[in-house]
């Protein structure tokens, strides 16, 4: 048997590695992908939680985490295809005016 | 036997994951970032929750990261340039940042011990207990994500939809 201690570290570490990566990436596509590895982080807290406690509710907020994370993944893939088209860059350090 | 189990696949997890932050080349990154959810997928099954494991691995692997590779591809990003001002400032301050940010967050946790075997392991039945759950007591945000799912779906047309 894994105590639940060893799965929260885990998902913590990923955590921090996903938050550095979003900080630290200028790429808007790798940092897109940085923040999906921070939720994926979190959906494992809250599977490792619902084993815990015995019950399925945390399981159920993965799903609902997933679908967010997948409607969040194609309106931000479609600005960054509109954005990258005009600005012919994907560097976001370029993208600093409100409206062009 | 389960700890030396956790123990690979969590290494397969951090080592992808650390893939994913450092590499240059989006493509590399994005395949890394597969592996790695491959990976927390395994430990969903080993956590006994095989419905979301399955989920994680069709969903997430196979919609989603599809659809960040037909963008990788679509818009062929230059490789990114690592200048070396960044690279000193990520070793002498995001890392040991990230490093305190991972120290804060573990610290409150205290030994919650081993867990009770009080989620049925047979697969079929821990479905049938996620469905039961989905469909009586959060049927509610069941509907509203589909709603969101079309607010996505009717977003991304307007979006990217050529003016006339």
């Amino acid at each position: 048997m894994v105590p639940t201690t060893h799965y929260l570290v885990l998902g913590a570490v990923l955590f921090g590695i996903g938050a550095l990566g979003v900080i630290v990436r200028r790429n808007v596509i790798t940092m897109f992908m940085c923040v999906e590895l921070m939720l994926n982080a979190v959906n494992l807290t809250f599977v490792a939680f619902s084993r815990m406690l015995g019950q399925v509710d945390g399981q159920i907020f993965v799903f609902f985490v997933m679908v967010v994370a997948a409607a969040e993944a194609a309106v931000g893939l479609g600005i960054i295809v509109v954005l990258s088209k005009r600005k012919d860059s994907l560097d976001v350090d370029q993208i600093d005016q409100l409206k062009w | 036997m389960e700890l030396v189990a956790f123990y690979i696949f969590a290494a397969v997890a951090v080592a992808s994951a650390v893939v994913v932050v450092l590499q240059r080349r989006a493509i590399y990154s994005a395949l890394a970032l597969i592996v790695c959810l491959g990976s927390i997928a395994l430990l969903f099954f080993q956590l006994g929750a095989p419905f979301i494991g399955a989920v994680q691995v069709i969903v997430y692997a196979g919609a989603i990261m599809v659809l960040f590779l037909f963008v990788v591809m679509l818009l062929d990003p230059a490789s990114e340039v690592f200048s070396k001002n960044r690279l000193r400032a990520l070793t002498f301050v995001g890392v040991p940042f990230a490093v305190l940010f991972v120290m804060v967050l573990t610290s409150t946790l205290g030994g919650f011990g081993t867990p009770p075997m009080a989620i049925p392991t047979n697969a079929m039945d821990q479905t049938v207990t996620v469905a039961r759950h989905l469909f009586r007591e959060y049927l509610l945000p069941f509907e509203v994500t589909s709603v969101l799912i079309l607010v996505a779906v009717i977003g991304a047309i307007v979006l990217t939809k050529r003016p006339n």
